[in-house]
């Protein structure tokens, strides 16, 4: 972001960078930057709260006013992230001769069905569509349970595509169930990973693909740091 | 410690592309401003095509009218639901035309752009080559401020 606020500056754009990463900011003497202490994803603080958008907003053009640079001016408001799991039923156990991550994975496709039609777009389809997410995790099942990453995909190992999509599938259908107002930050993230039964599965595959001494640059971003 | 505090811990130490001087556009008052902007969430339609997992220097140019977008952006680090929640809270595009509705800037731009943040270190590309490129499309389209917002 802020090499392309040099960029659009020269080009005859004036620019204000509503700033996540202060030291960066600082470092590459960007025109004019609002540095925002929101959650990383959130650069205008709050979802559905136009009133907080706004005001981020005001601060930013605020900035233009300034004569000369660089600006560098603190949003005053500091969010922070919420890393207790968002409170969401999960479905009961249905088929007990199918592995619980894709019983469970095929239990929501009710709520990620009214999700994506509520919202008219969805986030799954990297590397396969609500369809596949069952067979996903099949797989990821496989490799959890010892089989070699080869056997199971081939020499193409394409894990954070398909883990993006299994989490996107969850959390679309999270929120639908949840309903109400948006969860916090990383909210969603923590019921995935600390609730579901995909989330435990994903982690596990990842532990055996980092057994299996496969490229520590895909099992790096199967998840986010810190999990 | 929190996951946004340890991805705030790695990059305040990654290398970043050196900058000797600050350029500096001046703008006409915001109330006759046309207003862009200018997203690293790799947002895109879906009849657009994806970007790519690491290093993608490309943009998508989005209409003014085009709402829930894809987050192309690759990072599992970043909270992600926030905007399947509400998109503005990337892509402000609503408040901007609310702005514009009310006299505050002068017109919301016909269209605004999308790179993807997870880049390389020189981000040369961007900076030699598709940066200079989205900037003129912006510019022919009249635009004179850009509100930048990373994820």
């Amino acid at each position: 972001m802020c090499v392309l606020a040099h960029v659009l500056e020269d080009a005859g754009i004036a620019t204000v960078v509503l700033a996540s990463m202060r030291p960066v900011a600082e470092r590459m003497n960007v025109p004019r930057v609002l540095y925002c202490e929101f959650p990383l994803g959130r650069p205008l603080g709050m979802p559905d709260n136009a009133q907080f958008q706004h005001g981020v907003l005001g601060a930013a053009f605020d900035l233009l006013n300034a004569p000369s640079g660089p600006v560098l001016v603190d949003y005053p408001e500091v969010v922070e992230a919420v890393e207790t799991p968002l409170a969401c039923a999960l479905p009961p156990r249905y088929d007990p001769d199918i592995a619980p991550s894709i019983d469970e994975a095929q239990g929501l496709r009710a709520a990620y069905d009214r999700a994506v039609a509520r919202r008219g777009a969805t986030e799954v389809g990297r590397a396969v569509d609500a369809d596949g997410v069952a067979a996903a995790l099949g797989d990821l099942e496989r490799v959890a349970a010892g089989e070699h990453w080869k056997e199971v995909y081939g020499p193409r190992l394409d894990t954070i595509a398909i883990a993006h999509d299994i989490r996107a599938y969850y959390q679309e259908a999270a929120l639908e169930l949840a309903g109400g107002p948006p969860p916090g930050a990383r909210q969603a993230e923590a019921w995935f990973y600390e609730e579901t039964e995909a989330g435990k599965t994903l982690a596990a595959a990842r532990d055996a693909l980092t057994e299996q001494e496969a490229p520590s640059g895909i099992t790096f971003y199967m998840q986010p740091v810190g999990r | 410690m929190s996951s946004d505090q340890v991805m705030r811990d790695i990059m305040a130490n990654l290398p970043v592309p050196e900058f000797e001087s600050t350029p500096w556009a001046s703008p006409p008052p915001l109330s006759e401003a046309t207003v862009a902007i200018v997203t690293s969430a790799g947002l895109h339609r879906a009849d657009q095509e994806r970007f790519e997992g690491r290093g993608d220097t490309s943009y998508r140019m989005l209409d003014r009218g085009d709402r829930e977008l894809i987050l192309g952006h690759w990072s599992s680090n970043f909270d992600r639901a926030a905007y399947v929640s509400d998109h503005n809270v990337v892509y402000p595009i609503d408040r901007l035309e609310e702005l514009a509705a009310d006299g505050t800037i002068g017109a919301v731009a016909p269209r605004h752009v999308a790179f993807a943040g997870n880049q390389p270190d020189t981000v040369s590309e961007v900076r030699l080559d598709t940066g200079p490129a989205a900037a003129a499309e912006l510019r022919a389209d009249g635009v004179d401020v850009a509100i930048l917002t990373p994820v």
